[in-house]
């Protein structure tokens, strides 16, 4: 887990990898999108002018993944509009080429908020194969996750 | 009947004189016919020295004419083997070669050929023949027939290119002509020589076609720098490969022969060659086996053993493999060097493979037994079927290499059977379960699962189950056989992989689907063919 991502508290992400070292980037259950009320506008994959994660091609077996968009910790995946005019980025969190973005959610906004964790993530990141295990040092555990939660319940209250 | 006839006699004299042995001058004069470079060493040497001798005593002045003034020291050098013949005293002192020592005692040892550096002398003997066979038979092969092949060291190739300018050039004298590909080849000489004598020391025939070689890697260090002028003079022959140790090799020379001018060659070159104080040593003597393929099917009774090795930095995962429990009583039986393992698909190490099982095939490399009886075959069954409980082997037989392509075409054809046990979040009934019975042919999409992504390209593959049914166990649990197309990531097919395979057993059923177990229950590839055992 990623807790307050760039500065913007509760913006949290969640980050699955499989033993495999495949990540899968989801949102985390406290981040302000998954909260009552909110009602997803639009989610766009196009982070500038002449980037788009839809545009991510990637090619080649094996090692070498081909032509996939490499990201940083901080690279923004995807911007998501809500319809109370709020606007929310999500980021990669780890370093590691995109294999994929999520086109489901594009189509059918709501499972992002119905199935966070599982049908509607994000993006799937590879990290560099001398990097899997270092890419998820800086992040929290599901236990230290909610700890976080548990401090933030008890300081608001 | 003496091999050379009296056209040939200034070849040989000249060819004898620069110090060439008798098979090389048969060779040069072109006598095709294989049983005169069987006769023994000696014989041909004294024959031909007779045949010569009878030319002498005809024509006297012919030898002096013949040798070109340049061949002056290696004719000189020669002169010492064939002084007894002769009569020239001047030539035996100069000798001073260790072999000729016992020229006095009328036996000479043979000098060293300058064209074939010994292969056609002291490697046509028994001795040879006999070391040969002896490692041959040592190193234990079953075999019925062998191919005898022989690697001669590459400058050979410069030395016959010498012999045979000296020898167009003394043939041109005459109005005669001597195109390159009629002398008689080396390899053929030997071989003629050399096949009958192996033949009958290991009491199989020569065949072309077989499996089992015997090798013999020839080398002469001495003359190895032989080849070197031909670098600077055609340097565009001879590219460095990655894969090659020297880049001298005997395409290149060859080609570069092919190219040079004669007058070039013959700048940088002595012809005739000189002789040289040593023999070629056989540097490798080797044996090999064709490889022997094994064909079977089997089953996978254990949760915890992977199909081949599970090796991840370096460190096993688990212990042992399907592959190594069927192929460690195979390389044991068949005495192998090692072994290639496949079959028709894999299943993951949590799942089991039941019914008849998986078509599967062994590659056995460099096998020093070949010959098995079904009786045998099906020992060795039984031996592999006794040392583990976690798989089963059946219908194992000896197949050809071609047979295993069987296999592979199932793999992406055919369709496969399998068990799964499926758990959902939600209670759920019979009835609701029911409605994947009714499902025929569903098609499904695909994205290559997160699991093997790091190691397949992402793609979306369309897929088809056949048939399903459910067999309901508790609210939260049932059973479903599938029948799918080859290929089918069933397991994704369960959970829906993130929504990445659709539609999924989850969707269908609107809740969350797990797989807790899977089971194969049968790969529909009808080979190998049963045994009914």
């Amino acid at each position: 887990f990623f807790t307050d991502v760039k500065g913007n508290l509760c913006e949290d992400h969640c980050i699955l990898q499989h033993s495999n070292r495949i990540c899968v980037i989801t949102l985390a259950e406290a981040h302000p999108l998954l909260q009552n009320g909110k009602t997803i506008k639009n989610i766009n994959y196009q982070i500038s002018a002449n980037c788009s994660r839809l545009q991510n091609k990637v090619s080649g077996k094996s090692k070498r993944m081909q032509g996939a968009q490499f990201l940083t910790e901080l690279a923004p995946l995807c911007r998501i509009s809500c319809s109370d005019g709020e606007e929310y980025t999500v980021y990669s969190c780890i370093r590691g080429r995109l294999m994929e973005v999520n086109e489901n959610i594009l189509e059918n906004p709501s499972i992002l908020q119905e199935k966070p964790s599982t049908e509607g993530y994000i993006a799937v990141v590879l990290p560099k194969f001398e990097e899997s295990k270092t890419v998820t040092q800086g992040l929290l555990t599901q236990k230290e996750y909610e700890e976080v939660l548990l401090k933030r319940f008890n300081s608001t209250s | 009947m003496f091999a050379l006839t009296e056209k040939n006699k200034s070849i040989a004299q000249l060819l004898l004189n620069t110090g060439t042995c008798p098979r090389c001058v048969f060779r040069f004069c072109c006598v095709g016919l294989q049983a005169s470079y069987r006769h023994p060493y000696k014989d041909l040497l004294r024959e031909l020295h007779e045949f010569l001798e009878y030319n002498k005593e005809k024509e006297d002045t012919f030898c002096g004419e013949i040798i070109d003034p340049p061949c002056k020291r290696s004719r000189l050098e020669n002169m010492g083997e064939g002084a007894e013949d002769l009569n020239q005293n001047g030539a035996l002192q100069e000798t001073s070669v260790a072999d000729d020592v016992d020229v006095t005692m009328g036996n000479p040892a043979p000098k060293v050929c300058n064209v074939c550096l010994g292969i056609l002398q002291k490697f046509c003997e028994m001795d040879f023949v006999k070391k040969v066979c002896q490692k041959v038979n040592s190193s234990d092969y079953q075999f019925t027939s062998f191919v005898f092949s022989v690697s001669l060291p590459p400058q050979l190739s410069v030395r016959e290119h010498a012999a045979w300018l000296l020898v167009k050039e003394e043939m041109g004298k005459q109005g005669l002509s001597l195109a390159k590909e009629d002398i008689v080849q080396l390899k053929d000489a030997y071989k003629w020589i050399i096949h009958p004598l192996f033949s009958e020391e290991l009491g199989v025939p020569v065949d072309g076609k077989s499996l089992f070689e015997v090798s013999v890697v020839f080398a002469h260090p001495e003359t190895d720098e032989d080849c070197h002028f031909l670098a600077t003079v055609c340097p565009d022959c001879f590219k460095p490969a990655k894969n090659k140790q020297s880049v001298f090799t005997r395409m290149a020379i060859i080609k570069a022969l092919d190219k040079i001018k004669e007058e070039d060659f013959r700048k940088h070159f002595p012809c005739p060659p000189r002789s040289p104080t040593r023999i070629c040593a056989a540097l490798e003597i080797e044996c090999t086996n064709g490889a022997i393929f094994v064909a079977g099917r089997y089953n996978k009774y254990s949760r915890n053993l992977p199909q081949t090795p599970w090796i991840i930095d370096g460190e096993r995962k688990l212990e042992s493999s399907v592959e190594e429990l069927i192929s460690e009583h195979l390389m044991t039986a068949f005495k192998a060097d090692s072994f290639n393992f496949s079959s028709s698909g894999r299943e993951d190490v949590d799942v089991r493979t039941l019914g008849n099982g998986r078509p599967f095939a062994i590659e056995l490399v460099n096998p020093h037994r070949i010959h098995f009886t079904a009786k045998e075959m099906k020992e060795l069954q039984q031996k592999i079927n006794n040392s583990s409980d976690k798989i089963k082997v059946r219908d194992l037989q000896l197949v050809t290499r071609e047979a295993i392509g069987h296999m592979k075409e199932g793999e992406e054809e055919k369709t496969k059977t399998y068990n799964a046990l499926i758990w959902t979040d939600k209670a759920i009934q019979k009835e609701e379960i029911a409605i994947l019975d009714d499902m025929k042919e569903l098609k499904i999409d695909q994205k290559t699962p997160l699991r093997v992504l790091h190691r397949r390209p992402l793609a979306v593959r369309s897929r088809v189950i056949h048939t399903m049914k459910s067999e309901y166990i508790d609210d939260h649990h049932f059973r479903l056989r599938l029948k799918t197309q080859a290929g089918t990531y069933i397991k994704e097919f369960v959970h829906g992989d993130f929504g990445r395979t659709k539609p999924n057993i989850g969707f269908l059923l609107k809740r969350t689907a797990d797989i807790l177990e899977l089971d194969v229950e049968s790969v529909d590839v009808d080979w190998p063919p049963s045994l009914n055992d």
